[in-house]
């Protein structure tokens, strides 16, 4: 089944894939937050990864099929009831191993050497006020896919005020459970079983930073993802993104090195196809409203466990990109007052 | 001393506030008042540790209380003629500074006062149990450390920090392996008058045998006096052939480098000493073979004990608290649990890497320094000739000793 898996992929693209995996009736990926680490992690679990043959996906039924075939436009809404029981399980079995900082989510607990400076850096940054011993005080930030608050957890010690969605309610319950022994951390940060955009209404500009690690890669519909993001971010809020690029190097490293040979990253976690490079991100982030402050390149060595900073952005990166304060007024000009204009103009073509 | 300069090392930090820190003393709250005269137990204060007292604000009380900076070190071998004298150019930083051990207490309990409201202690507290937790989280157990005191109450911490002394509970109790030996010897303490100086006094640390220890305690003032004075003096292990080899070497050496010899000070003559000021405790060497634990982390004499002869007992001490005060910190700043076993680890690492060279050569200084044999003596009377007679070799060491 793996060589199986591994000579697809080398078909080429993703959509030559999935047409012969749909002939093999196996499930694809669709819509999937991050259930799982995304990147080698410490130690591989055979069993696990066995049980891992197929992607994770939210959505395993026809509709979502259906409108993956039909192209990548609509986006596949995840509801519980849909929700494959199998899948469901595999998770399951993962749930409870969040905070084993030895265990599969090895990569994710080191990461946060990178990703906390990161956004606490930035953040005092642009606003500067610092109150000793909690740098984030008074910050409201969400955590899209949280799992099991690996992130959430340090934000929430450093004062902000923390929450917490992700789709899988096991994941949410480990968060609950690990949070709850610390009373401090149990006020600041409260979880929720949700997508972003159950949530896009009631929490319209309601954060000042909004966190997306290791989520875009898995999200069907990158541009209403964007769009949700910024819906909740209060003007001139910052956006963080860490997700991997879409180049032969990630490919080779994160898929095939990760999945096939080392077996350090569950099969089928990633799909390359929904990778995205630096430069569609942030393309997708300025037709949305952000300008993009800064795009920094990470690398994880797996020997040593732990992450840094590089300039090349060729396997994994991080994005901060700041909500315009006020969006221009644009009123779409028609040809005949675009004429007009140039007309009564003194004779400068543009 | 090393226990309540971390609590209010943590107490000072920046990152830290807003966490809640106990300091938990077995004896009573002791009233530190700076008594007419010099108390015996002192301890030899270095630069990097002045820098950690300073830093917490207790420097400023010590000097306006009492202590005596010194500039130079010299080291007499009582077989030979051979010595070493270590001192900074120009004799203007101070290498070192002599401070009684009531003083730091009471500097460093009176700078715990200033930050009350983030530090508390509590006297009269002994721990009778710990409870550790598990290494990862799981749903039945509780993941902090559950401290019962002897009263019966109940603490629960994220990080506990050792810092009960050579005997450690802590240690013993988290399981830590220890590699330790006694020296068969005892240090026999006292305060010094010395002749030159009517007002000045200076301290006393006799390393010796443990009967020879007990029968100086035993003799009256006066004849204390003397058996320290013939053993500045006396030239009875002196051998022929060893002064012969040190002179001819010595000279050598002057052809080499002819800077390489500095002014000799004689051996200073004791006039009086202290009334009731003699003790003696007995003397070993301590190592943990790890500092940490999760959620557990020793300092002090707890993770490591010295001899006495090199006055680095409580600088490593000190060290230990400057340099988990500053992990502790950063940790806390990148928002990492405190009782996490990454930054603890590093921590480790890092004073041990510096502890165990530091406890290596004051084992083998005073294995050498034990013994009359010929060979021994004519090694060290040429070693310490030879260091003496290279600037650079001498400087090195300093540097190492005031980490």
């Amino acid at each position: 089944m793996e060589v199986r898996r591994f000579f697809m992929r080398r078909l080429g693209s993703g959509t030559t894939f999935r047409r012969v995996a749909r002939a093999l009736h196996m499930p694809t990926m669709c819509v999937s937050v991050r259930p799982l680490s995304c990147f080698p992690s410490g130690t591989p679990d055979q069993t696990v990864a066995k049980k891992q043959q197929h992607a994770p996906c939210l959505m395993a039924n026809l509709t979502c099929k259906k409108n993956f075939w039909q192209g990548r436009a609509n986006m596949c809404t995840a509801s519980h009831t849909t929700l494959d029981p199998s899948e469901m399980k595999k998770f399951q079995s993962l749930a409870n191993r969040w905070w084993n900082e030895q265990g599969e989510f090895a990569a994710l607990h080191s990461m946060n050497d990178l990703r906390v400076p990161f956004i606490r850096d930035n953040l005092l940054n642009r606003n500067g006020r610092r109150k000793p011993g909690s740098p984030l005080s008074g910050y409201k930030i969400l955590d899209v896919g949280c799992g099991g608050g690996l992130l959430s957890e340090p934000l929430g010690r450093l004062g902000g005020l923390v929450t917490g969605i992700d789709p899988l309610e096991d994941s949410i319950r480990t968060a609950e459970l690990h949070k709850s022994f610390d009373p401090v951390l149990n006020n600041q940060i409260h979880y929720r079983s949700c997508l972003l955009e159950d949530i896009t209404e009631e929490a319209a500009e309601t954060f000042d930073a909004v966190v997306a690690s290791e989520v875009v890669e898995h999200v069907n519909d990158l541009e209403t993802f964007i769009s949700s993001c910024y819906e909740v971010l209060k003007p001139g809020a910052s956006l963080f993104i860490t997700t991997i690029n879409k180049t032969n190097l990630s490919f080779s490293l994160a898929i095939v090195v990760a999945e096939s040979f080392l077996k350090i990253v569950p099969s089928g976690t990633h799909d390359w196809d929904k990778f995205v490079s630096p430069v569609d991100l942030e393309r997708i982030l300025e037709s949305n409203g952000f300008y993009v402050e800064s795009i920094n390149g990470m690398c994880y060595n797996p020997l040593s466990g732990s992450w840094s900073w590089i300039e090349s952005t060729a396997v994994n990166y991080a994005v901060h990109a700041v909500k315009q304060k006020a969006q221009p007024e644009f009123t779409e000009t028609t040809a005949e007052e675009h004429q007009d204009q140039t007309r009564t103009s003194t004779g400068t073509s543009v | 001393m090393v226990g309540t300069a971390m609590a209010c090392s943590l107490g000072f930090d920046p990152n830290l506030q807003g966490k809640k820190i106990l300091l938990l003393e077995a004896g009573n709250k002791k009233e530190f008042e700076v008594p007419e005269s010099y108390s015996t137990r002192v301890s030899s204060i270095n630069p990097g540790s002045a820098t950690l007292l300073s830093g917490i604000g207790a420097w400023d009380h010590i000097l306006n209380m009492r202590c005596k900076p010194f500039n130079r070190m010299q080291v007499w071998d009582a077989c030979s003629d051979a010595m070493i004298t270590f001192d900074k150019e120009n004799l203007e930083d101070e290498m070192g500074y002599v401070v009684e051990n009531d003083v730091v207490m009471a500097a460093l309990t009176k700078q715990l006062e200033a930050v009350s409201d983030q530090v508390k202690v509590q006297y009269r507290s002994r721990a009778v149990r710990y409870t550790w937790p598990l290494p990862y989280q799981t749903a039945e157990s509780n993941p902090w450390v559950q401290v019962e005191l002897a009263s019966g109450q109940q603490l629960q911490t994220k990080l506990l920090i050792g810092a009960d002394g050579p005997n450690s509970t802590v240690r013993k109790a988290a399981g830590m392996q220890t590699v330790q030996w006694n020296y068969e010897q005892s240090a026999v303490v006292a305060v010094l008058h010395l002749s030159e100086l009517s007002d000045s006094a200076s301290s006393l640390v006799w390393s010796t045998t443990h009967q020879h220890a007990t029968d100086l305690l035993a003799l009256d003032d006066e004849s204390f006096v003397d058996a320290i004075n013939s053993a500045f003096w006396s030239n009875e292990n002196h051998s022929e052939l060893i002064h012969t080899a040190g002179t001819v070497f010595r000279s050598a050496l002057s052809l080499l480098m002819p800077s390489g010899t500095s002014p000799r000070q004689l051996p200073p003559s004791v006039s009086r000493v202290g009334p009731k000021s003699k003790a003696m405790f007995p003397l070993g060497l301590g190592h943990a073979s790890e500092y940490i634990r999760h959620r557990v982390a020793l300092i002090g004499d707890a993770a490591h004990r010295v001899h006495p002869l090199a006055g680095q007992g409580v600088n490593l001490g000190f060290g230990d608290v400057a340099c988990l005060t500053r992990h502790l910190s950063q940790a806390a700043f990148d928002g990492r649990d405190l009782g996490a076993t990454r930054h603890l680890l590093e921590y480790e690492t890092e004073r041990q890497r510096h502890n165990l060279p530091m406890m290596a050569a004051i084992d083998i200084l005073k294995r050498l320094y034990s013994t009359k044999m010929a060979p021994f003596v004519l090694l060290r009377t040429l070693g310490l000739q030879a260091t003496s007679a290279v600037p650079p070799l001498k400087e090195q060491i300093m540097a190492f000793a005031s980490k």
